[in-house]
């Protein structure tokens, strides 16, 4: 096929999607819609744990933390400032950060590079390190985010979170953000960078015998990750309307890890797959932890059993699933349509 | 700060540093031969404890036979986990096995909330260890006495085994060359397991101790003993015995003086690890008693 028709067929698609949106935005319940925007968000968090893991080779376990930066810088430019004095109620905010207001759009754009300064300033020291170590360190440190947070109480209100965060997040918004972050990436991937980070994650030494600078390419892609997960944080802080520090500890990264192993380290089309497919069956399982009535026998609920069906599973993909539901095929118009199937070209 | 207040914080500081030491010492030493960062080794100290909680409390055992049923337990539950998720990817990539180690520790995390609750437990602690022993206008829980005694002798026994048996030999060589150790006769998969189930008796009795000298118990208590202890074995030099103890002891006084010196500092105390590992991975990364390794292409 020729490639003006495939890029004529990717802009019908996505445009018959957005008609998709617009109807489900009008007519579906907020649970639907709101299952949706969270399919969008995970999809944001998965690519951007899937750039360093998946495509760089970096094992880095840090998306919380970033996604927590963006979250809040988000937050409190966009909460009113009635409403931020009233959740300051244990110690007084900073006089500064009451008076700031911005709109969505600026917000997002601040919480992704607020988080993409603190992605470089960590990058730089831990990414001298590989494999474990860096995973270590950037799971350390997204810990220590949520530490900081709960302890910087006239900025973050500490443990008490912050309350009443306008619900900015429709779907235009979400999976807009989502459309870019996925074409971006395309874009990035097929360039000489995404073919560097392709490299190092091939091979470190090869990569950087052929002229690559490593620590240069690494940095950039940690970078790029936490913009995105700023922003996939913030997005999420604006739908849910309630975080606090503890939101965002280890447990957020590991959800998010299972999407990216699931669908395919490598690989885009299996991120937003795998996105949509989990964020739905973790709706769903919540019927295990709700009384069940079989009609001849009565089951109690039991809380936190979601959590123990999904860290299972993430067992089973690395034991059993090692190169996920996608490996690192992309989709592509040619694989529709039965042409030289799993060619690495995108739509 | 006077001499008196020093003293009591650095035992403080000592009987932290070696329970860090006894969980540091299973990090270095699976490591050391398969180069796994056993991310459930945290949870396995959690495991301890409740083991201990429920054999005092529903099975009305004597503590020190819920004690030593627990080591053995948990012992078993170690090698049972490298049995069941790390040794079919032995031969898989190194990212294939970490997100299992990684799949392992939150299951044992949401497994131990819905078997033993969210809510945290008191943790029973026998009189013996709450003892008030006064020297001259110092005084400590002799618990703070009795934990650096039962850890240092448990790690010399421990060097003594890696150093004089036959079966300390076998380690030795695993963790220099697990295939040169195969042809030579020695049965890896057999060395392997007892790796873990040494490794896992240790953090054990570090965990049952973790929870006399912390009573609060929930199932996610581990995790931060977990990371601190890594970092301990790296600080050491990974793969290497008398460092992880080293390690253990520098975080373990580390993280107490710093509080008692700066207790501004005090919510930041779980941060303090975190600066030392990147402090010593930029200056030294093989650690401080690790050897230098070059990379082989």
């Amino acid at each position: 096929m020729k490639s003006t028709a495939k890029i004529l067929l990717s802009i019908a698609a996505i445009l018959l999607f957005f008609v998709f949106l617009y109807w489900a935005q009008k007519n579906l319940d907020p649970y639907k819609v709101r299952i949706l925007n969270l399919c969008a968000i995970n999809i944001i968090l998965t690519l951007s744990l899937n750039l360093t893991n998946g495509f760089t080779g970096l094992f880095s376990l840090g998306t919380a933390g970033f996604m927590a930066v963006g979250a809040y810088v988000s937050a409190l430019l966009t909460m009113p400032y009635d409403i931020k004095t009233m959740n300051f109620f244990m110690v007084p905010i900073n006089p500064v950060l009451a008076e700031l207001h911005a709109p969505f759009i600026a917000a997002l754009i601040l919480a992704g590079i607020v988080s993409t300064v603190v992605g470089f300033l960590i990058g730089a020291p831990v990414l001298k390190l590989k494999g474990d170590y860096l995973a270590i360190a950037t799971l350390g440190f997204g810990e220590i985010i949520s530490v900081v947070f709960t302890n910087t109480q006239t900025i973050t209100n500490g443990a008490l979170g912050l309350k009443g965060i306008p619900q900015y997040t429709i779907l235009y918004w979400s999976w807009g953000t989502a459309v870019i972050v996925i074409i971006g990436l395309m874009m990035l991937l097929n360039s000489s960078y995404g073919r560097a980070f392709k490299a190092i994650r091939e091979d470190e030494t090869a990569a950087q015998a052929m002229g690559i600078n490593l620590f240069y390419h690494k940095l950039l892609s940690f970078s790029i990750s936490a913009f995105i997960a700023g922003i996939g944080g913030a997005l999420l802080g604006n739908l849910i309307s309630t975080i606090d520090p503890t939101m965002f500890r280890f447990s957020l990264t590991y959800q998010i890890l299972l999407m990216v192993v699931l669908g395919g380290m490598g690989s885009i089309t299996g991120s937003v797959i795998s996105a949509s497919i989990m964020t739905v069956i973790m709706e769903l399982l919540r019927a295990v932890e709700s009384p069940m009535n079989l009609g001849f026998i009565s089951l109690p609920g039991i809380p936190g059993m979601r959590m123990v069906v999904f860290s299972a599973l993430l067992i089973a993909v690395a034991l059993f699933m090692r190169r996920g539901i996608m490996g690192e095929k992309e989709f592509s118009w040619d694989m529709l349509f039965g042409k030289g199937a799993g060619r690495r070209e995108s739509a | 700060m006077t001499f008196e207040l020093f003293l009591q914080h650095f035992i403080n500081g000592i009987s932290l540093g070696s329970l860090y030491a006894l969980i540091a010492i299973g990090y270095t030493m699976v490591y050391g031969i398969v180069r796994l960062i056993n991310f459930a080794h945290g949870d396995i100290i959690m495991l301890a404890a409740y083991f201990v909680f429920f054999g005092v409390g529903l099975f009305h055992m004597p503590w020190w036979l819920a004690a030593l049923f627990s080591i053995v337990l948990t012992a078993l539950v170690g090698m049972g986990i490298e049995k069941a998720a790390y040794k079919p990817l032995r031969d898989a990539p190194r990212i294939s096995i970490l997100i299992s180690a990684i799949g392992v520790s939150f299951f044992l995390e949401n497994f131990g909330i819905v078997v033993f609750g969210g809510r945290p437990q008191a943790f029973y602690s026998p009189e013996v260890f709450q003892r008030v022993i006064k020297l001259g206008n110092v005084s400590i829980i002799s618990l703070g006495i009795i934990i650096p005694i039962i850890a240092i002798t448990l790690l010399l026994g421990l060097v003594y085994v890696v150093n004089n048996t036959r079966t300390g030999m076998a380690m030795r060589a695993c963790s220099k060359d697990i295939d040169t150790a195969k042809l030579m006769g020695i049965d890896v998969d057999r060395i392997i397991s007892l790796t873990f189930g040494l490794g896992s008796a240790l953090a054990a009795v570090g965990g049952i101790m973790w929870g006399l000298k912390y009573p609060q118990l929930h199932p996610l208590i581990g995790i931060m003993p977990g990371l601190k202890c890594f970092i301990a074995a790296v600080v050491g030099g990974i793969g290497n015995i008398p460092g992880a103890m080293l390690g253990g002891f520098i975080l373990g006084l580390g993280e107490i003086l710093l509080v008692a010196f700066l207790p501004g500092l005090s919510g930041y105390r779980d941060a303090f690890a975190f600066v030392i590992l990147i402090l010593i991975l930029l200056f030294r990364p093989t650690g401080i008693l690790g050897e230098k390794v070059a990379e082989k292409v």
